[in-house]
């Protein structure tokens, strides 16, 4: 039972984490019409940046403005220079450009911080384990994702429902031309949405890096699943993409967890560990096209 | 007059062409990974060999180095392969890192009478039935890496494993290895993913298994992400950890840090090895670059070494009498003892090393024992040569 | 299109056409010798991608996963080897084969097979759904290779010898080149026939406009399946061809990225255009090659590249090469 609840608790972890990134590439696909590759790219900016301040300063903390600055400032420049100019062309381009891009990052990464994985030191406040329940003992530092990520969800919710820009972003992601015929400055509303995605993007890289490897490339290998998980929750839905994180956090956490285990009661052990492993691994792309099939928009998108 | 200038100005032009003869360097075409996260690999096999070079010259030779980036992918490696042969005019290749692509390249290199030396990569096909009289390992057979940590696992005493790899050949092969040599039990087998960013999930199955020890394979970042995380989640003060040495290298160990102290190691090569050529090795290494030295640099300072011991036994030439002399591996190996088997894969010592605190509090790798002496491969039986 | 061009074009093709028959012989006069395997390698990465700009460029269906077809083709060629030179039948009873007038065409059906199955459902959806829920069947065909031990998971199948035609030496750089420039004419000529049938005018008419197309009774859904399938036997195709040059197939041909490498050269190249993925398929290649010839960080410079021509050229490189010419 602490076992489960245990598995429970790092799928619901690996969840926020994937919403972090989800909600940024969500507001951007919806809003803008823009399919942004590089969006894993500034995951990755979000983690050396941080980590470069947080070694040289040897402050964890401060690696945190660090990381979110240079996300940000990274999210407002490629939004200026380049996928502006993409608004409106086809989705065709904008991979092509943003493919590009990727590129770009991942070679001026390598130039400026060489090939080798950076090292992050964890604070010793977040370090160890607490026991939450009598068996169940689990990493501080997991627990404070948990608790950011959830924050965070909460204030988008705040942001999206409550304010005047809110508002507005709820009405583009439903309807472009009429935010545009409000007399609304588009420019700016596009802009801040491409930083603030920029942003959350950037905190989940600095918050990954003590626990994955700090390396090139990091971008894309979470970059797929979180388009999984905006197409699963439906393009555009902040609600959507933070329901779809945590489904697919748990459900891929379990598949790992305990397919192996049930295949071996009906096979013989290896085979049943080999098969286990290749069914999880493609476990959520499963999942996606069953969704898709059943729901073509996504989960928490009406059908029209 | 006429005459004996012509006759000088023949014998100057035959003099130019003879030292033109000599001076014409022996071009190495270097295939290797330098982009991607694996990009750190490729760079170390390449500045290792770089060191064993004096003067663009090995043995006394001159040589002429290209080099050239895979990106970790098999058809770009054939490619360059085939334009080096071609178009070059390259006889002699080295520096594939990964098996897939040495797997789709080097066929091709010596079906065209070209030789390659291996400074990584060592998969089980080209030692056994595809091996050929050209291709050369000077690093191990694939599988030794995981034998010795078998091994080693069992010399410590343990009894009940839990061993975990990617679901790709390489770890299928890695805990075949281990299973190989781990007299003990195996307390559960998982298979993880090579895309994998969160080990949580296995994590929490090998804290309810409960084994005496953790062996478990995950080159590179995969490598980083499991060590921490396996720190992170108390393991690492209940149940010691036992690794082949593709998951603990310098550059690994910097990543990781403290987290590493405790971890046991096998490996045919450490820093710390007290012999004169690894002290050359070393010294050079740390003057001209400013990183860790890993087990891949030290290969690619070996694959130098050995090319140039042959290229002054064959006066430059790459015929029988260079084969003749890679066979002989007549040079000093910064590992000590080296020769090669039947297959032309390596005989040598595996060591136990292990992750202690050094004298400034960093962590450092220390040799500590032996855990094999002279061991070759299981697939020199199939050689056919 | 404007007369003009018409009429210029036959004359311009058959030049193209007389340059690359007898490119391997200036390759070897030049001592470029490595031309002709280049050019081979884009020839067959062309032939991928003008299949995926059926469906992209036509179609209007922009496929993320048509690396999975490629790879199938692949694997078709290498899994038959593997049961031919081991003697053993595939389950049983299929004999493995080296004759490329059996392997071609089973790697075409089978990826066929698999576009069909593939397409059926994918269809259903639209716009960026259907971009990742052919991601995620490639995806899903990524994983399952890289499990299979028995075809040499993620080390790939290493394939001997390439397959034998009667009458010609495989062996000959120079022969698979012109096989491959003979398929790739035919290739061509078939597409040149589809995309210009009433079948592709169908396909335009869908991407322009649903509605209309509907109003006239036509099949939205049965004709861009026809399309899928057709275009995945052509990435099929390409890729049985890549595992003859190549001599070796590995789960890498149905990665996400080179799905990707397939949607670039389309872009580059000029998307809807007959030729368009062809040239893009050699820029990119060529790029590639000599970038990484020349610098360590050859994938800044191409990263640059690619963001001028989606940023400027407007309808890639030969959309480019027009407009300097003075055309419209």
């Amino acid at each position: 039972m602490t076992l489960f609840l245990e598995q429970l608790l790092n799928g619901v972890q690996f969840g926020v984490m994937l919403f972090l990134m989800a909600a940024g590439l969500t507001l951007i696909f919806g809003i803008m019409g823009v399919i942004n590759l590089a969006h894993g790219s500034i995951y990755m900016i979000g983690a050396y940046a941080g980590t470069f301040v947080a070694t040289q300063t040897g402050s964890f903390w401060l690696g945190i403005p660090a990381a979110l600055a240079a996300a940000a400032l990274a999210g407002v420049a490629i939004e200026f220079l380049v996928v502006r100019r993409l608004y409106g062309r086809d989705h065709l381009d904008q991979v092509l450009a943003t493919f590009g891009l990727i590129l770009i990052f991942n070679q001026a990464v390598t130039m400026l911080f060489g090939r080798q994985p950076l090292f992050v030191q964890m604070p010793s406040v977040l370090d160890g384990s607490v026991e939450l329940l009598p068996g169940l003992s689990y990493p501080i530092y997991r627990l404070a994702i948990i608790v950011v990520g959830l924050l965070v969800a909460f204030g988008l919710y705040l942001l999206i429902n409550r304010t005047r820009i809110g508002m507005l972003v709820r009405a583009g992601s439903t309807n472009r031309e009429m935010v545009r015929a409000l007399g609304v400055d588009v420019r700016l509303l596009y802009t801040l949405v491409f930083g603030l995605g920029a942003l959350l993007a950037g905190l989940a890289g600095f918050m990954a890096g003590p626990i994955l490897a700090v390396q090139i490339g990091m971008g894309e290998q979470i970059l797929i699943t979180t388009f999984v998980v905006v197409v699963i929750g439906g393009v555009g839905s902040i609600r959507g993409a933070f329901f779809a994180s945590l489904i697919l956090g748990i459900v891929d956490t379990g598949l790992r967890a305990y397919l192996p285990g049930l295949l071996r009661q009906v096979m013989v052990g290896p085979e049943a560990d080999a098969l286990g492993a290749g069914i999880s691994s493609m476990g959520i792309y499963l999942l996606m096209a069953i969704v898709l099939l059943i729901r073509p928009k996504g989960l928490f998108i009406r059908n029209s | 007059m006429p005459m004996r200038k012509t006759l000088l100005a023949a014998s100057a032009l035959l003099a130019t062409t003879f030292t033109a003869l000599a001076e014409d360097p022996v071009k190495i075409g270097m295939i290797t990974t330098l982009s991607g996260p694996a990009g750190y690999l490729g760079q170390d096999v390449r500045d290792g060999f770089k060191l064993a070079m004096e003067d663009n010259k090995l043995g006394g030779v001159p040589v002429e180095l290209l080099v050239e980036d895979d990106g970790l992918k098999p058809g770009q490696g054939k490619q360059i392969a085939e334009r080096f042969l071609s178009e070059s005019g390259v006889k002699l290749f080295t520096g594939i890192v990964f098996s897939n692509v040495a797997g789709a390249t080097v066929p091709d290199i010596v079906d065209n009478e070209a030789f390659y030396i291996s400074p990584n990569a060592g998969p089980s096909n080209l030692a056994g039935k595809e091996c050929s009289e050209n291709y050369f390992v000077v690093s191990w057979q694939n599988d030794s890496l995981h034998e010795s940590a078998g091994q080693l696992a069992t010399n410590l005493g343990y009894k009940k494993a839990f061993i975990l790899a990617p679901n790709y050949q390489a770890g299928k092969d890695a805990l075949a290895g281990f299973k190989r040599f781990f007299k003990g039990e195996i307390a559960g087998e998982v298979y993880t993913r090579l895309d994998q960013t969160d080990f949580a999930a296995e994590l929490a199955q090998i804290r309810a298994a409960k084994p005496d020890v953790v062996f478990q394979f995950h080159p590179g970042g995969l490598g980083i992400t499991f060590l921490r995380q396996y720190e992170q989640a108390g393991l690492g003060k209940e149940i010691p950890m036992v690794l082949a040495e593709p998951s603990m290298d310098g550059v690994t160990l910097a990543a990781v840090g403290e987290a590493a102290v405790g971890v046991n190691v096998s490996a045919h090569w450490n820093t710390d090895f007290d012999n004169p050529a690894n002290k050359r090795f070393m010294e050079a290494w740390n003057k001209a670059y400013n990183r860790p030295a890993t087990y891949y640099s030290s290969q690619g300072y070996d694959t130098g070494q050995l090319i140039a011991s042959a290229l002054k036994a064959s006066g430059g030439k790459l015929d029988d009498s260079f084969r003749d002399a890679l066979r002989k591996a007549d040079f000093q190996s910064v590992r000590g003892k080296f020769a090669f088997g039947p297959n032309q894969h390596p005989i040598q010592n595996w060591y136990a090393l292990k992750v202690e605190k050094g004298a400034d509090g960093k962590p450092v790798i220390k040799t500590v024992g032996e855990v094999f002496k002279d061991h070759g491969d299981a697939y020199s039986a199939d050689c056919k040569m | 299109m404007n007369s003009e061009n018409s009429f210029k074009r036959p004359a311009l093709l058959a030049a193209v056409l007389i340059v690359m028959i007898a490119l391997p012989l200036i390759a070897d006069a030049t001592g470029y010798s490595a031309l002709t395997s280049l050019a081979t390698r884009i020839l067959i990465y062309g032939i991928a991608a003008a299949s995926l700009n059926l469906v992209l460029g036509y179609g209007g269906l922009v496929s993320f996963g048509h690396a999975a077809f490629f790879g199938i083709g692949g694997y078709v060629v290498g899994i038959l080897y593997q049961h031919y030179s081991l003697e053993e039948p595939l389950f049983g009873f299929i004999p493995g084969t080296n004759q490329m007038l059996i392997t071609l065409p089973v790697a075409i059906l089978i990826s066929g097979l698999a576009a069909a199955a593939i397409g059926a459902l994918s269809l259903r959806t639209g716009g960026v759904q259907f971009i990742m829920i052919t991601l995620a069947f490639a995806q899903m065909l990524f994983f399952l290779f890289v499990s299979l031990k028995t075809y040499g998971g993620d080390d790939g199948l290493i394939i001997r010898r390439t397959n034998e035609l009667p009458g010609l030496n495989m062996r000959d750089k120079q022969t698979v080149y012109y096989v491959c420039l003979f398929i790739t004419a035919v290739f061509f000529a078939l597409l040149w026939r589809i995309v210009n049938s009433r079948f592709g005018n169908v396909l335009v008419g869908l991407r322009q406009s649903e509605k209309r197309m509907a109003a006239i009774g036509l099949p939205a859904y049965r004709y861009r399946l026809m399309a899928f399938i057709i275009s995945g036997m052509g990435c099929g195709l390409a890729g049985a061809l890549m595992a003859n040059f190549l001599r070796f197939a590995s789960p890498d041909m149905m990665h996400w990225t080179k799905s990707g490498e397939l949607m670039v050269m389309v872009i580059l190249g000029g998307v809807g255009t007959l030729f368009g993925p062809l040239i893009g398929a050699a820029v990119f290649i060529v790029l590639e090659t000599t970038l990484a010839a020349w610098t360590e960080n050859w994938q800044l410079a191409l990263g640059f590249i690619l963001l001028f021509v989606v940023l400027y050229t407007h309808g890639g490189v030969q959309a480019l090469v027009s407009r300097l010419m003075g055309k419209r």
